[in-house]
């Protein structure tokens, strides 16, 4: 029993920690279909940014001063004094827009695969939890270089919970304007809470995920179909396949990654905004106020309801949309593959709106472009509300017994 | 390198590569690399600049390390006003106080650390190449770029006084606007005027370089961080060939 020596430790854990078991869960014998795409990088991908975030974000608490007179020149003295500082802090705040990306490309993945669909629920609702918290991360950790458009922005955002109620948004800053009681609040669950929020979220993600098996992009239950073994015959070991295959995407996304991050860290201003290299100034207002571009989507649609009450619960409800999405899909199909043209007009539709709504949150309000923001608006729900009607009248095709591979 | 990466994302991400912001008069066109365009500006800076606008961000050992200065020609020619006590690791602070400056200025002259990262390259070589005469502000001075700045032409007797000649031009909505036709040197400066707009480009690129002391360093890792990362792509690619070549 007892000839090699690595066994004799495995077994003296195995009999007190499952590791051999865990590992065999949810690798070594995670069978997972055998024809993932290009689509499937994204998860294993945001699972590298989150390590990025909190690995830099690690760093950065080490140097950095949450106060409001000390913040603005604790990011200065990171970029220019500390060893390391300008590269872990570009990865950081290229790290942030990198986790939108990459979370935006997987929930699109999710949407033309149908992966929310029963008994896939859970995952989905894990996965939009996570969406939302990050969110949340992402719109605290702006406020923390404490510039100008961290100043503006926080106060732009934290002004719509004051149209629900002026002391709700009291109570969120801790003053009656945004100030130091409030850069420290942020600090805190930038640091603390979200984070462990999301890491909970995350396992909770992956255990719903491994618990019920991956889709895949033919959206046929792989389960359906086992050898004598009792192995799904379109099944592959997660590992070795796809680590060896994950980390031919986690190369080609860091070579984008890092040249951003070391030739265009600014990319543009839509990482880096230019205001934000000026201090915080509460008597100075921005020429344009605009939220980083990963909100401005909602942000369309907000501002494209007359009523600024209205704006918010129509923000709200277009998030709450998504999270009702594996109950409003009545289709009999998942893949995107095999729906009607109906579906597939609707989802190009989506895609337009969503990034039209995009691109309009990040510019002015002026009459036209606001009309515009309210047809895509409309388009926006319309995808979602009249779902239930349009994926059952949808002409399908006939789904084939194995998965498509090669 | 730097370029092709750079077009490459421009590239890729094409709408959201839209240059932000109003038409600017000039380019600046500035090299970072040029360590004597840098030494001039840091010259100009201390001597025109530094009265009134401090770069707290920056130390002069630094300063003097990466525009290859030695320490005792930056004690002895850029700290001007130190006294006894002036040590090398000192950063670029300036002894005007914040209230009076609020008074002769009408508002306190920002540090500008961070100028070139805030308002862009274009924008500050711009500003400081359209001063022009205009008896109705206070210092008798107004600038194209920077509509009724509160700020003096430092540089005048540089340049030398110029007026702005405008003329009229229907717009789009059909009524006549004064637009910008053309300057006119009123006074000679101790320049010609391409000698001016060579000191102005040093300035802004001493500013530049101010803005990020770490980038042009940051950059020549970057080439072998993405070296190493094509590398590491292709044994990559290959060991998953590997492994894949038995699914079927």
């Amino acid at each position: 029993m007892m000839e090699k020596k690595p066994n004799a430790l495995l077994t003296w854990i195995d009999a007190r920690f499952p590791l051999s078991k865990m590992w065999k869960e949810h690798l070594s014998e995670y069978y997972a279909p055998k024809n993932f795409n290009f689509w499937y990088f994204f998860g294993s991908l945001a699972l590298l940014v989150l390590v990025i975030q909190i690995v830099t974000g690690i760093f950065l608490v080490m140097n950095y001063k949450p106060s409001a007179t000390e913040a603005f020149a604790s990011v200065e003295y990171i970029m220019r004094d500390v060893p390391w500082g300008n590269l872990i802090r570009y990865m950081h705040s290229t790290g942030a827009s990198a986790f939108f990306i990459v979370v935006y490309l997987h929930m699109f993945r999710g949407l033309m695969y149908g992966s929310y669909q029963k008994p896939r629920e859970l995952i989905w609702i894990f996965g939009m939890l996570i969406y939302v918290a990050l969110m949340a991360e992402a719109f605290m950790g702006y406020l923390l270089p404490w510039g100008q458009m961290s100043f503006w922005g926080a106060q732009v955002i934290i002004n719509l919970f004051g149209a629900i109620s002026e002391p709700l948004a009291e109570w969120i800053r801790g003053d009656f304007v945004i100030a130091d009681a409030t850069l420290n609040r942020f600090f805190s669950f930038h640091v603390i809470a979200v984070p462990l929020i999301l890491l909970g979220l995350v396992v909770a993600h992956i255990i719903a995920l491994h618990e019920v098996g991956s889709n895949n992009p033919d959206g046929i239950d792989i389960k359906a179909n086992k050898d004598e073994n009792g192995i799904p015959k379109d099944g592959i070991p997660f590992h070795p396949y796809y680590t060896v295959k994950d980390i031919v995407g986690v190369v080609v996304f860091l070579i984008f990654f890092f040249a951003v991050v070391f030739f265009k860290p600014e990319f543009w201003g839509w990482f880096l905004e230019k205001d934000n290299f000026i201090p915080a100034d509460p008597l100075k207002t921005p020429e344009h106020i605009v939220p980083l571009w990963y909100f401005t989507p909602f942000y369309a649609i907000l501002r494209a309801v007359p009523s600024q009450l209205g704006g918010v619960l129509m923000m709200g409800a277009a998030i709450i949309m998504l999270f009702l999405l594996p109950w409003l899909d009545r289709g009999k199909v998942r893949s995107i593959r095999y729906r009607g043209g109906i579906y597939k007009t609707m989802l190009t539709l989506f895609v337009i709106s969503f990034l039209a709504l995009g691109y309009l949150g990040t510019q002015p309000a002026t009459p036209i472009l606001t009309n515009f923001a309210r047809v895509f608006t409309i388009i926006y729900f319309v995808f979602f509300l009249a779902m239930p009607w349009y994926t059952r009248i949808d002409r399908t095709k006939p789904v084939p017994e194995r998965v498509t591979f090669k | 390198m730097k370029k092709l990466i750079a077009l490459f994302i421009a590239f890729v991400v094409p709408a959201m590569a839209l240059a932000s912001g109003g038409k600017l008069m000039y380019k600046a066109d500035i090299d970072l690399t040029n360590t004597a365009s840098l030494q001039r500006g840091a010259k100009i800076f201390v001597n025109y600049c530094m009265g009134c606008h401090s770069l707290k961000y920056m130390s002069y050992g630094r300063m003097a390390r990466d525009l290859k200065l030695s320490e005792d020609m930056v004690l002895e020619n850029l700290m001007l006003r130190w006294g006894a006590d002036k040590k090398i690791g000192a950063y670029m602070t300036i002894p005007m106080p914040a209230e009076e400056a609020k008074k002769w200025f009408v508002a306190v002259p920002p540090d500008l650390s961070l100028v070139a990262r805030s308002r862009g390259k274009d924008w500050l070589y711009s500003y400081l190449l359209t001063f022009y005469v205009d008896d109705k502000r206070p210092f008798g001075m107004n600038n194209l770029t920077f509509k009724n700045a509160n700020m003096p032409h430092v540089l005048w007797q540089l340049e030398g006084l110029k007026k702005a000649v405008f003329r009229k031009e229907k717009g789009h909505d059909g009524k006549e606007h004064e637009v910008f036709d053309r300057f006119e040197y009123l006074t000679k400066g101790s320049m010609t005027p391409d000698q001016y707009k060579q000191a102005v480009r040093d300035l802004v690129t001493f500013l530049a370089y101010v803005g990020e002391p770490g980038r042009l360093a940051h950059q020549r890792l970057g080439v072998w961080v993405l070296l190493f990362l094509a590398v590491f792509f292709v044994v990559a690619y290959m060991l998953k060939k590997e492994y894949w070549r038995d699914v079927h």
